[in-house]
């Protein structure tokens, strides 16, 4: 029940988010990109800027709103990117077996033999720092813990007894995989992917607190961190509020994730 | 048991292969194919880069015979040398590894001191004050981005409060300093990064912990040994503690790709001169030969993490060496 209240709150935060995103233009109360040379670093909940301003007098909290576009849309493409990769190679290998199986899974083994961050940050520096080069190769480099769960499911499903029917009445593979399988195992890939927009809000924000991801002036929780990390000691406010975003958005995703296993998938859940 | 360590180590060949597959792919993203016309357009590659990045990868040649040249290269651990300064990467990796090392290997003791009690502890008083509060630690910690934990840190104890140094590993006067002295320098300089490291790595093993407690207290040998009589310290301490560890051994070499990754976040931030900040410095200049070293050289640790962690559960775990395949 307790948790129930949580994963509650996770959820108030994440439609905030989206609010937030998607009336940008509306709810911020000034450009995110217009330089104020007159109100350069002014300090937060002093005069209009609330949040207060950088070192180019841009108002920090329309920058965090509008960040939030970023976030939201990173998260959700690089996990739907892991998601169908995952859901293919898991399903192939667990329906197959034999050959096929194992050698997906060695694939799968060899893929996380590379710390993924390191992964990342190498293709993204080979091929180019953008944001849609950031989703993919996100997308690209965490599809093998749910092609692992996925591969599970499909173990245990495909000797059970409607399995068998389908096959007796002549359905296709394909059919059989993606109709009569898959269905069933999409509880735990909820779980797994709402924990996967939490991971790949995470990364995206690092990769840009880095330099390496979206790309200044666009804003991004990311890279307001990192103009906040050369001013911190003086302008401790424009390192502290874009982290608070990315901190209290993960942690959403996070206890989402948690209560929907507890109602998704019970059996893999030891009691609290 | 060497029978056991034999297999295993057989079994890490095909996945150091399919490691330089998947390494040698990556430097296919690269512009300066000779075929890629993009080439042309990208302003940031120079026609010296890209001459240099075919001589050295031999990009004019088939494709089997630049695999086969690069497996004979990484074989012999030869990356090429920096397009920055011209030095081995090998040689620059040497000097920064040890650094992450040390920082990693620092990083796993303290997560293990500190998980390990704090599970059993909430796993033996369940629903306590402790164990809830551990248990928001564990969120906190999973959703900490953690290069703004270390600003937090930076601007509280180095900024404001002016107790800890702000970046690298050791003081400017390093060299007049005592053996002590110089003991309590390297602590103070490294004690935010441990911290940052660590920060994840407690709130995931703790939980680990705790459950695995949780199920080993529900075994019927731990009922047996609360019915002969033992105390009640005896039966966690001696006959469950040692059974709820063992599992950790699995947990803590698959969190090694975890660690070393995060050092190129830690390490740059906190100006340490290992072999993270290496990999960021290379990444932004684009230092190919560098990035490619670095990331072979990643994978290859974390798959000896996990073949130590694999030996490691074989000498504890005796049921294991006794599987066969």
């Amino acid at each position: 029940m307790k948790k129930n209240k949580l994963a509650l709150f996770g959820i108030i935060i994440i439609l905030t988010m989206f609010f937030a995103g998607i009336f940008a233009p509306v709810l911020s109360p000034y450009d995110p990109n217009k330089i104020d040379v007159d109100a350069i670093f002014q300090k937060p909940f002093q005069n209009n800027h609330i949040l207060g301003t950088d070192e180019l007098g841009r108002d920090v909290l329309s920058r965090i709103i509008w960040g939030a576009r970023i976030s939201i849309k990173v998260g959700f493409v690089a996990t739907g990117i892991s998601i169908i990769i995952g859901i293919l190679i898991g399903s192939i290998a667990g329906y197959y077996g034999r050959k096929v199986d194992s050698a997906l899974m060695r694939f799968v083994d060899i893929m996380l033999c590379f710390p993924s961050f390191f992964l990342i940050l190498s293709i993204v520096a080979i091929t180019k720092p953008c944001i849609t080069n950031v989703m993919i190769i996100i997308g690209l480099t965490s599809w093998m813990g749910i092609a692992r769960l996925v591969r599970g499911e499909f173990l245990t499903l495909k000797e059970r007894e409607f399995t068998q029917a389908a096959k007796i009445m002549g359905a296709s593979n394909m059919r059989i995989i993606f109709r009569h399988i898959l269905p069933n195992a999409m509880a735990p890939i909820y779980v797994a992917a709402t924990f996967g927009i939490a991971g790949a809000i995470l990364t995206e924000s690092a990769l840009s607190f880095l330099g390496l991801g979206v790309q200044p002036p666009t804003p991004s929780w990311g890279n307001l961190l990192s103009i906040g990390k050369s001013t911190m000691e003086f302008a401790w406010w424009i390192a502290l509020f874009p982290g608070l975003a990315i901190f209290i958005t993960v942690l959403s995703y996070n206890l989402l994730g948690e209560g929907l296993r507890d109602i998704l998938d019970p059996k893999t859940y030891i009691e609290v | 048991m060497g029978n056991y360590i034999l297999r295993r180590l057989f079994g890490i060949i095909p996945l150091l292969l399919g490691i330089s597959i998947i390494t040698f792919s990556v430097i296919h993203l690269a512009p300066g194919k000779p075929t890629d016309l993009q080439t042309q357009l990208n302003p940031k590659i120079s026609q010296q880069t890209r001459a240099r990045l075919e001589k050295l990868y031999g990009l004019d040649k088939p494709l089997y015979v630049q695999y086969a040249a690069w497996l004979k290269r990484i074989v012999r651990l030869d990356f090429g040398t920096s397009f920055i300064d011209h030095r081995s990467v090998r040689s620059k990796i040497r000097e920064t590894l040890p650094i992450t090392l040390m920082i990693n290997v620092l990083s796993i003791l303290f997560i293990l001191l500190i998980a390990i009690p704090v599970g059993i502890a909430s796993a033996t008083k369940r629903n306590s004050w402790f164990d809830r509060f551990s248990t928001v630690f564990v969120f906190v910690g999973f959703s900490m981005p953690s290069f703004w934990l270390a600003m937090l840190l930076i601007m509280l104890f180095s900024i404001k409060l002016g107790w800890l140094p702000i970046s690298g590993l050791h003081s400017m006067n390093y060299d007049q300093m005592s053996h002590f002295q110089r003991l309590t320098d390297f602590g103070r300089h490294i004690i935010m990064p441990v911290f940052i490291g660590i920060f994840g790595g407690i709130a995931g093993m703790s939980r680990y912990m705790r459950s695995n407690m949780l199920e080993v207290l529900n075994q019927d040998y731990i009922r047996t040994a609360r019915a002969k009589g033992l105390s009640e310290f005896k039966v966690v301490y001696k006959h469950a503690l040692k059974n709820a560890v063992i599992p950790l051994i699995t947990i803590l070499g698959l969190s090694v790709p975890g660690l070393i990754g995060g050092s190129v976040i830690i390490e740059t931030i906190f100006a340490i001169p290992g072999m993270g900040r290496l990999f960021f410095q290379s990444a932004m200049s684009r230092d190919y030969p560098a990035i490619m070293g670095i990331l072979t050289i990643g994978a290859v640790l974390t798959l000896v993490g996990n073949l130590l962690a694999d030996i490691c559960y074989g000498i504890a775990d005796p049921r294991i060496k006794y599987e066969k395949k």
